[in-house]
């Protein structure tokens, strides 16, 4: 699992990632009460915006953090946004994208790395 | 933070683990750990303790209440002569051309009248009544904090510690005691729920409020909260929904001028912008603040420009307040339209992201509400 300066966590399953942010950032934004997600079959590139979410407080945007197909969105989120607050690393994913250039992900930190950085 | 300043709950706040932010020149607590979402449903299904101590508290004095309540009503297009004793009502302080300088809660408290303003502009609402009153003096009250205890659960709490707190009707006035301290209450608030803003001692205020907060239905609520309170009450915030550019008239605040300060009435005018608001409360205003429910999950929130349909390039209105509303379960919004467009049922265009998204007009409040009447 690799997690971004952006607060996303990328979890690689076979020859796609699964992207999400992490509780850490759910936890800042507080309670999330919509998440706008991008169409299966969309290209996007890294840095792009690629989904919308808004809390209580204010909208956000998460940029993608790889270049790469959207192949599936998590459905069950836009119907229950919340799920991002309960569930940041499991049920609350956003979305699923294939990689074009899977080395994007190797500049990202670990989890130990992300630790020290929102410490 | 260093150079805000503080209400008398500042450590308690700090104690209770409140997220702390600047608000009108004040450290305030805009959520607690419970989060801004459940704050808002304890408060509608039992009760929420609020400190609002960086409102500004006002003592307006003269010879006698009817001194004080006559030069009031210069400055105050409602009728303050004929509030009856221990009775609160809502007002504002309108300037030359029926704009709204700032809006206010009166209390007749025998011998003078307790006023309320918003933190924001209390330095100049006391100014200006120096300034424009004869014969009464303005003092403002520093040495009190002011709390609100809102929700269905309000009066259980609050009466027991002073069973005459269950005796008041919605907009009464009391002196309570609570725990010992001498407290100005009135039954009124800023939620939409039943419930009390209570004027306490700044030296007794962090054990009144720890005492309250004991009773296993009240939580403490943040500014967060607060305002996707009084959203879906169709409460208006002043300098979103209402200010200098708005007339009572346009704000959807007629009912807040009674007969006598309205043309005919024994006490017409006599107050700044009588003559545009007079003519408006007769004829009507050219826009009007209306309730606006988007379609769908995504929120609209201020300055959303509004249309009249989806594909028009001139805006008509745009959204005042908006937000995500906990007990609609959907967004809701506020906002200013052309009266030709402000009729409920009425869809118009919000542009959000480069989108169109429709929204319908509709009454407010979003919420009933529940009112000790």
């Amino acid at each position: 699992m690799k997690f971004t300066e952006e607060h996303e966590w990328l979890r690689p399953e076979d020859d796609i990632v699964v992207v999400g942010i992490t509780e850490h950032a759910t936890t800042q934004l507080g309670d999330i009460v919509f998440v706008e997600l991008p169409e299966v079959g969309t290209t996007v590139t890294k840095d792009e915006e690629v989904v919308v979410i808004e809390s209580v407080k204010a909208a956000s945007d998460i940029m993608s953090p790889i270049d790469g197909e959207i192949v599936e969105v998590n459905a069950a989120l836009a119907d229950n946004p919340a799920l991002a607050n309960e569930d940041a690393i499991g049920a609350g994913w956003f979305f699923k994208i294939k990689p074009s250039d899977p080395t994007q992900m190797d500049g990202y930190m670990d989890e130990a790395a992300y630790n020290a950085f929102i410490a | 933070m260093s150079d805000l300043l503080r209400t008398p709950l500042h450590q308690l706040h700090e104690d209770l683990g409140a997220k702390m932010v600047p608000f009108a020149g004040y450290a305030m607590p805009v959520q607690y750990p419970m989060g801004v979402l459940q704050e808002h449903m304890h408060t509608r299904k039992k009760a929420g303790l609020f400190d609002v101590s960086h409102m500004g508290q006002v003592i307006v004095a003269g010879r006698d209440f009817a001194t004080a309540a006559a030069a009031l009503e210069t400055l105050v297009p409602v009728d303050i002569l004929g509030l009856g004793q221990d009775r609160q009502r809502y007002g504002f302080f309108t300037n030359q051309t029926g704009g709204i300088l700032d809006d206010l809660m009166l209390a007749n408290r025998g011998d003078h009248i307790f006023v309320v303003v918003n933190a924001g502009c209390k330095a100049d609402d006391i100014a200006y009544m120096k300034a424009a009153l004869s014969d009464v003096t303005v003092t403002e009250i520093t040495d009190r904090a002011l709390l609100a205890l809102q929700g269905p659960a309000a009066e259980t709490v609050l009466s027991a510690l002073d069973p005459k707190a269950a005796r008041m009707q919605f907009m009464d006035v009391a002196t309570l005691t609570l725990a010992g301290a001498e407290c100005w209450v009135s039954r009124s608030g800023y939620t939409g729920e039943d419930g009390y803003e209570i004027s306490v001692p700044a030296a007794q205020a962090e054990a009144l409020a720890k005492l309250l907060l004991a009773h296993a239905d009240v939580a403490p609520i943040g500014l967060g909260a607060r305002d996707s309170l009084r959203l879906e009450g169709g409460l208006c915030l002043y300098g979103h929904d209402i200010d200098t550019n708005t007339t009572p008239t346009q704000a959807a605040l007629n009912w807040a001028i009674q007969k006598v300060r309205r043309s005919g009435g024994d006490r017409a005018g006599g107050f700044p912008g009588a003559d545009v608001i007079l003519t408006e409360l007769a004829e009507g205003a050219v826009c009007k603040r209306v309730g606006l429910l988007p379609e769908g999950r995504a929120p609209m929130r201020e300055g959303v420009q509004l249309f009249a349909e989806v594909d028009d390039e001139a805006p008509i209105g745009k959204i005042t307040s908006g937000g995500f509303g906990p007990t609609v379960g959907a967004p809701v919004a506020m906002g200013y339209l052309p009266t030709a467009q402000a009729k409920i049922g009425t869809t118009v265009y919000g542009e959000l992201r480069g989108k169109r998204l429709p929204l319908t007009v509709t009454s407010l409040p979003f919420t009933p509400a529940n009112f000790k009447r």
